[in-house]
């Protein structure tokens, strides 16, 4: 009989080095504390933060969030208690846990308040990483950076000389072509490339004729979302070099290895912490077995592998 | 205690009346651990589509059974109550914080808690009064029409005087269990007002019960209903506004003070 050699999971980010490829996404995991006793956090990845912005942000507008066909749609508007209360109210917790955190931050209305907060974080050694959150469509004034591959280099080129961090960039799907705002990040000098994030929708209550969520369009998540994000994934790694970390409605193992085939490094669990809260471990575990019964050593092996 | 995700074995699922069902599962843990005013997070199916889990009150707990009621209203709640018996069950519980009350010795001569309960809002309000019965409370429910009054007599075992309010006045007092309400202030003027209203149902009838309790300086406790995404705190979605801003519903409440809350 074969004896299987035992999968390495591990990945590379820029510097930073991951233990299995499977993180959590902003937004969808808080800043991990409401998760501690549903999951054993330990055994992740990563976490990326719910982003910080400089000063404290109430939200939106109620209702946030409402269900769609095998999705969602939320619009939070980036609540968070500001980077000042973060540090010390909720970093602690994070550090504890001894796995790379990544720091989700986002500008409220000059990008000029990335630079204050890349500055502060830079110095923080518990923070193993920045992403940078250019993609949120709930901040949506006019134009998101990542909207705007010019905006984009400008912006992280700027960010870089700020900080030797490993720093990821967080796009948007809501563009002509993801992969030129993918260049755009890896040439200013991005780590890595995050997408996608939530894709923009509307949903209407026929009843009363009302939109279904207080600032009348969200953000759309989950399932529903998985064929786009797989698709912008797989034109994203035709383009750059970089890694890439996938997410987009995944909600199981397999569901994970269609972005790691499309081109994926790693990938980020979203929506699915909300309904099943064990599913990133479930991948974690889903992977290894893959790997395993299909003799792949290790996972650059399979990222990219899409056969013609 | 915080709450665990487990797979439940389905005990029963039956249709009370109307649209209103009845469901127990079986967790020695959760209904160890469940305080009144506690809900679940049920995944209705196994499937992607609906997606997200549906938030149920637990209405009370015997040995190691969960009783929830829940009322069919969408296709989430439908799927829910095709499911069998011996069926396993995804829920993630017991979630949020319950009502607070004094734990009393033996039973109160005069009757200062009033509960008051719209539809679905009994499920709840049982399992407080199972929890504070020496307080003797009065439970003032309220439904459209006599087929859709849910619990009296669970109320009733329990030593509570049950006072019914039906729209179209088909049984008890006609009109809404808000102006019952009133009216049973009023009534009761001469006795000595109540000390604590606990309330459960529908949103507009909930500011009606914190507006009268303010006005009659009777502190009120709120079990707010709302669609959520998660459930626990983590999705920010199921927000309400307070006077210290805003509150998740699934993990600053469901149960909020009269006080605390801006409508």
């Amino acid at each position: 009989m074969v004896k299987h050699a035992k999968p390495d999971l591990s990945v590379n980010i820029g510097s930073l080095v991951l233990k299995n490829p499977v993180m959590v996404a902003s937004g969808t995991f808080g800043y991990a504390e409401e998760f501690n006793r549903l999951l054993d956090l330990k055994k992740l990845g990563a976490i990326v933060t719910k982003t910080i912005t400089i000063k404290p942000r109430h939200g939106n507008l109620p209702p946030r969030t409402c269900e769609t066909p095998a999705g969602m749609l939320n619009s939070i508007g980036l609540e968070n208690p500001g980077i000042d209360n973060f540090i010390k109210i909720k970093l602690p917790f994070l550090e504890k846990l001894g796995i790379p955190i990544i720091v989700s931050i986002a500008a409220e209305d000059d990008p000029g308040e990335f630079y204050i907060l890349v500055g502060q974080l830079d110095k923080i050694s518990a923070v193993s990483a920045i992403e940078l959150n250019i993609s949120c469509p709930n901040m949506q004034k006019n134009i998101l950076i990542s909207q705007d591959a010019r905006e984009t280099s400008a912006l992280v080129s700027a960010v870089r000389r700020l900080t030797k961090k490993c720093l990821i960039t967080k796009l948007s799907p809501n563009v002509t072509s993801i992969s030129d705002i993918a260049l755009a990040a890896q040439d200013a000098g991005s780590d890595a490339v995050a997408l996608i994030n939530t894709l923009s929708g509307m949903s209407i209550d026929v009843h009363k004729c009302v939109p279904k969520i207080g600032s009348w369009v969200g953000g759309l998540s989950g399932p529903a979302i998985r064929p786009v994000a797989v698709k912008m994934v797989w034109e994203a790694y035709n383009k750059i070099k970089i890694p890439i970390i996938g997410m987009g409605g995944i909600m199981d193992t397999e569901s994970a290895l269609e972005f790691f085939i499309a081109g994926a490094t790693a990938i980020s669990v979203g929506t699915a912490n909300f309904i099943n809260p064990g599913a990133s471990l479930e991948i974690i575990s889903g992977l290894k077995k893959y790997m395993t019964d299909n003799d792949i050593l290790n996972l650059s092996n399979i990222t990219g592998k899409l056969k013609a | 205690m915080e709450a665990v995700q487990l797979k439940a074995k389905i005990i029963s699922n039956k249709k009370l009346k109307c649209n209103y069902w009845h469901l127990e599962f079986d967790s020695g843990i959760i209904a160890k651990n469940a305080l009144a005013g506690q809900f679940i997070e049920i995944k209705v199916n196994n499937g992607m589509d609906p997606l997200l889990r549906r938030p149920i009150s637990i209405h009370g707990v015997s040995g190691t059974k969960v009783k929830l009621i829940y009322e069919v209203i969408g296709r989430g709640t439908q799927i829910l109550s095709e499911r069998k018996p011996g069926d396993s069950l995804d829920v993630i519980g017991p979630l949020g914080n319950g009502f607070e009350y004094n734990q009393l010795t033996k039973k109160l001569d005069n009757r200062k808690t009033v509960l008051v309960a719209g539809g679905m809002g009994v499920a709840p309000l049982v399992f407080l009064a199972e929890k504070i019965k020496f307080h003797r409370p009065v439970v003032l429910i309220g439904a459209r029409k006599k087929e859709q009054v849910l619990c009296s007599q669970e109320f009733k075992a329990l030593g509570c005087k049950v006072v019914t309010a039906t729209d179209d006045g088909s049984l008890g007092f006609k009109g809404r269990v808000t102006d019952l309400l009133k009216e049973f202030l009023l009534e009761n003027q001469k006795t000595g007002k109540p000390e604590n209203i606990y309330t459960c149902g529908p949103q507009p009838m909930l500011k009606t019960v914190a507006q009268i309790s303010h006005e009659n300086n009777i502190a009120s406790q709120l079990s707010l209903e709302t669609h959520m995404a998660c459930g626990f705190g983590a999705c920010l979605g199921c927000v309400v506004s307070t006077k210290s801003g805003y509150k998740r519903v699934c993990k600053d409440g469901p149960v909020f003070t009269g006080k605390e809350l801006i409508w």
